[in-house]
This record gives C-alpha cells, sequence and structure tokens, in this order.
C-alpha cells in the first residue's frame, strides 16, 4: 500500500489517487512521421527500478503531480507538481 | 518411465523405491541450436513442441528460478476461448483443442475439469454485448449458449438474485468447453515431456545478456555462463520489458500486478467457474475446497509480485455481492503475479526485428489457457523462422501498421484494462 506525500494534503492513502501512467513520454515534435507517432503512442520503457509516473490525488486536491517510484520496492522518491509538463 | 495402473501395480510390489525423477536435472552446455529464456508454461510447452517437430535440435529452457514459480504457478487457471475477435477465437480455440488431450499427450494429470464458465448479465446493455460475443462465438464454430435466470438459479442458486442487489443478475452466457486445470501440473507435465525428449531445463539460471552480430543472435549470457545458440525464444511473461532491452528492443508493453486470493476450504457448492463484468470479479472453487478469487490488475506499473490492499478489497467486496454466503468467510492466502500487459490486450508472438530473436510474451491477464496453443505455435515460427498462420495476427509490428487486436476497446492504457 503506497503512502504518497502530496505536495498540498500531506501523506495519503493510495486510495485517494488515480495512476496516470508513463511521465517520461514527450509528443514528437516533427508532424507526418507515423512510426515515431506509433511509437509514442505505445512503447514503453517499463523499467524495473524508478519510474516516473503521473498520479491524480483525486479524492483530494484533485491536482495532478509526478511521482519518481520504484517499481520493485514501491519506494517513493520525489513526488512533485505536473505543472511543468507541455512547457 | 510412463505413468500408468501398470507402473503403479508394478512399483507397489517394490514399496514405491523404484520411481526415477520426473525431469533431469543435467548441467548447462556450452551450446545449443535453440534456447528459450523462462520455464514457465510458455517456457516449456515451446521446448516441449520444439522436441516434437524436430527432435534433432539441442534445446535448452533457462529458468532463473523454480519452474513454474512465475505467473503458470500463480494464476486461477480459468480455460476458455470465448472471445470476440476472430484472431483471439481462432487462435484461443485451437489451444482448447488442444488442451482436451493434453494430459493423454503429456502422460500427465493436468486435472482438467470442462466445469463450464458463467459470465453474469447484469443490464440489458450487458445482455446484448454478450449476445453479441456469443453469437460472434457461434460464427466461429465454437461452443457459447445463454442463460436465462431460471436456468441460471437452478445452475446456481447461490448466487444473490435480488433486485436491490448493487448490480442486479439478469441472465448469463455460458462456454461450457471452458475449465480449469492443475496449473503447477501443466509446468511439470511439459516439463516432464520435454525432458524425455532431450530438453535441457535448467533451474536457478538467470539470463543477463544476449549477444548480437550483424543484428542476429549468436549467443546468451547466463548466471551459469555464456552459451553458443542459433535462436532464442523469450517466454518471461512479466520481464519481456527487460530481456528485450538487452539488444535495444523497446516494447508496447508495462509490467503491472494481478492479485489472487483463496478462503479457507468449505464443503463443495460451486461447481462452474462465475465471472461478473461488472463487478470485475471471478470465482470458483478449487478441488481442496477453497473458494478461489480473482479480479483485474492493481493498476500501477510494479515488478513487486506482492499485491497491494486496495485492490483486496476491491476484489473480495465484488465476491460477496455476487455470493453473499461468502462474507462469513476467512482469507487464507492471497498472493500476485507480474503481467505483461500490452497495449491492445492481445498477446505479442513472433519474430523481432533482432533475426532469430522471438518473442512469446504480452499475455496480458489470461496466457494460462493459451500455454498449449502458443507453445504449439511459437515452436514453429521459430523452426520455420516465419509466423505461424494462427498468430500471425500477434505480430510485433501491428503497432506500427495499426492492426491492433483490442477485444475491450480499452486501447493504449494498459493500467485500465
Ligand atoms: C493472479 C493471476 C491470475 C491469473 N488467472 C489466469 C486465468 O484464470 N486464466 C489464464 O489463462 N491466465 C491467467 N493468468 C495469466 C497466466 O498466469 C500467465 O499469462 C501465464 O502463466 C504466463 O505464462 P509464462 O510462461 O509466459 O510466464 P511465467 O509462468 O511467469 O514464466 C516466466 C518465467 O520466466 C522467468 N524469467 C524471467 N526473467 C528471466 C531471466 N532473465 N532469465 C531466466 N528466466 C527468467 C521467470 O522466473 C518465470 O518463471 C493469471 C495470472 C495471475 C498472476
Ligand atoms: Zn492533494
Amino acid at each position: 500500500m503506497l503512502l504518497i506525500p502530496c505536495p498540498f494534503c500531506g501523506p495519503r492513502s493510495e486510495d485517494e489517487f488515480t495512476f496516470g501512467g508513463d511521465a517520461t513520454l514527450v509528443t514528437p515534435k516533427e508532424e507526418g512521421n507515423i512510426e515515431a507517432a506509433a511509437d509514442h503512442i505505445f512503447l514503453r520503457d517499463n523499467p524495473k527500478g524508478w519510474h516516473k509516473e503521473y498520479w491524480v490525488h483525486r479524492y483530494g486536491c484533485r491536482r495532478w503531480m509526478i511521482v519518481v517510484r520504484h517499481t520493485v520496492t514501491h519506494k517513493i522518491k520525489s513526488v512533485s507538481l505536473a505543472t511543468a509538463i507541455n512547457q | 518411465m510412463r505413468y500408468s495402473l501398470f507402473s503403479i501395480a508394478r512399483h507397489a510390489l517394490n514399496s514405491h523405491k523404484g520411481w526415477t525423477e520426473a525431469w533431469k536435472k543435467p548441467p548447462l552446455q556450452k551450446q545449443y541450436d535453440v534456447v528459450i529464456i523462462g520455464g514457465g508454461g510458455h517456457g516449456l510447452a515451446t521446448a516441449y513442441y520444439l522436441a516434437k517437430f524436430n527432435n534433432n535440435l539441442r534445446v535448452a529452457v533457462l529458468e532463473k528460478g523454480w519452474i513454474g514459480g512465475g505467473n503458470t504457478g500463480r494464476n486461477t487457471t480459468g480455460i476458455r476461448s470465448n472471445y470476440f475477435l476472430t484472431e483471439n477465437a481462432k487462435f484461443y480455440d485451437h489451444s482448447l483443442k488442444l488442451w482436451e488431450n493434453l494430459t493423454q499427450e503429456l502422460n500427465f494429470n493436468l486435472m482438467f475439469s470442462q466445469r463450464g464458465m458463467v459470465s453474469l448479465c447484469h443490464s440489458s446493455s450487458d445482455g446484448e454485448r454478450l449476445a453479441t460475443r456469443y453469437n460472434a462465438l457461434r460464427l466461429n464454430d465454437i461452443d457459447g449458449d445463454t442463460l436465462t435466470l431460471d436456468q441460471l438459479k437452478i445452475m446456481l442458486p447461490d448466487l444473490n438474485y435480488s433486485p436491490a442487489a448493487r448490480f442486479p443478475i439478469s441472465g448469463a452466457v455460458i462456454q461450457r468447453r471452458a475449465g480449469v486445470a492443475r496449473h503447477d501440473a501443466v509446468a511439470w507435465g511439459f516439463a516432464r515431456a520435454a525432458s524425455r525428449l532431450g530438453v535441457d531445463i535448467i533451474e536457478n539460471c538467470e539470463v543477463t545478456n544476449i549477444d548480437i552480430s550483424k543484428n542476429c543472435v549468436t549467443s546468451i549470457q547466463t548466471s551459469k555462463g555464456n552459451v553458443a545458440c542459433e535462436k532464442i525464444g523469450i517466454c518471461v511473461a512479466g520481464h519481456t520489458s527487460e530481456i528485450a532491452r538487452m539488444v535495444g528492443l523497446k516494447l508496447p508493453m508495462e509490467t503491472h500486478l494481478l492479485q489472487a486470493m483463496v478462503t479457507e476450504p468449505v464443503k463443495p457448492f460451486l461447481n462452474t467457474l462465475v465471472v461478473s463484468p461488472a463487478l470485475h470479479c471471478y470465482i470458483s472453487q478449487t478441488d481442496k475446497g477453497e473458494i478461489l478469487i480473482g479480479g483485474g490488475i492493481d493498476g500501477y506499473n510494479s515488478y513487486s509480485q506482492r499485491g497491494t490492499w486496495p485492490k483486496i478489497e476491491e476484489i473480495v467486496s465484488g465476491a460477496i455481492s455476487m455470493f453473499p454466503r461468502l462474507r462469513g468467510l476467512r482469507l487464507m492466502r492471497t498472493w500476485a503475479g507480474i503481467m505483461d500487459m500490452t497495449m491492445d490486450g492481445a498477446p505479442i508472438i513472433g519474430q523481432t526485428p533482432i533475426k532469430h530473436l522471438y518473442i512469446n510474451g504480452g499475455w496480458c491477464i489470461g496466457g494460462f489457457k493459451a500455454i498449449p496453443g502458443a507453445g504449439w505455435c511459437f515452436a514453429q515460427t521459430i523452426l520455420n523462422d516465419q509466423p505461424h498462420p494462427l498468430t500471425e495476427p500477434f505480430s510485433l509490428d501491428r503497432f506500427r501498421t495499426g492492426r491492433l487486436l483490442s477485444e475491450s476497446g480499452a486501447g493504449n492504457q494498459p493500467h485500465k484494462q
């Protein structure tokens, strides 16, 4: 069971959050490159180790955040607000 | 040694002292024609069929732990072929047909029991969706029936039929040829049969790297030393991305937890598999009397093989909604496996961009039923270096060509499947 330290609400149970997937994906800049688009949509690093991922505090402050979590130990290294995305 | 009534009688005369090991434990050789990575059901079945189709091949199965210690030994053993998409239906029914004769073929009792699988409808749209799926089945020559509420009440008197239930039951569909098998026996049966055909099964042997020259496989590095080999088949379920990373391949896959649990044993009251799509929960009763309960994946990437509590609570609450009388039972064990979740929910079987490197994986939450079918097709794919017609639709390049096989329409969100 995860205890996710929300920057606004403090440490809260994973029950209150929803997982949003891999946060390292970057939309390809080049238009019309179908293969790059397909790779972006479907391929994942899927590391056995540290994973940068989105979570939303759905039953709390409702903010999206980026969590760095270990996929074997489930330890959480860092949590930050997902404001810098796509800038 | 063949297992039979006569061999039991013969050994009884000698106080059962003459039984030999079911499969050999040979040392790792320096060279093989084909190396299979992963000693789960898929790796062992592939090795068995490879040796059966071409007995001159030197084949090894390398398993980092013990055979059947992965998902093959952790699953809820539901075997069925009630798929909507024709590609899925044809492949899984081929597998189901192999199951129907597998105990005899392997000379190992898999305790395969075709007790049927009932899927509950909770609304008219549920009913329509399942009727569409089951009509598609019949068009593909696969058995499937609808059950009225009255028929269902005779079959499963203990379901919650109250109109005040969280999801009132309005009817059901059934695939009668569906069933269960003993999961350990599947690993052991294939291991024994493969070993008898000369396959080397090497446990406690972790693959750490794959060597490639001119975009073709040359050898494999393991915790027990290096092995030269012509071809490599990857059958490592949740670790498929990790093996692919060794050769610089990125896959359309995420690794997620799937849990199951059993209650304390009770007298027989459930002689079929029951699934409620609305409650995301399915139930059967084991031969030991335990109520075996499963549900959806935990919902975030994990290689931990340890389930989380919120999911257990959700699955159990679904089970109690279905069968209120389970409320008084205690859970005896819970466990988890790590699932190779693909982006469209269908498996990946076939060639890779690297010559003589093949993948059998991406089984999501349902690859146990596919073990004989996929082993059969995958062995031929490796032998002929070309896709088998039944598994050709499951090629890795479908994610670039757009020919996805999204049975549930879930799209590229494994954590929501
Ligand atoms: C709780 C649960 C319920 C399920 N219920 C069902 C069901 O009802 N019906 C159904 O059809 N399917 C079900 N499944 C799915 C099914 O169990 C799997 O799809 C299937 O067992 C996969 O078999 P496999 O041989 O590919 O994988 P595994 O049995 O996991 O075997 C892979 C093996 O590879 C080994 N390995 C990994 N990395 C390396 C390495 N580097 N070197 C050497 N070896 C390595 C692992 O140790 C492991 O033994 C369920 C799974 C779970 C966890
Ligand atoms: Zn918050």
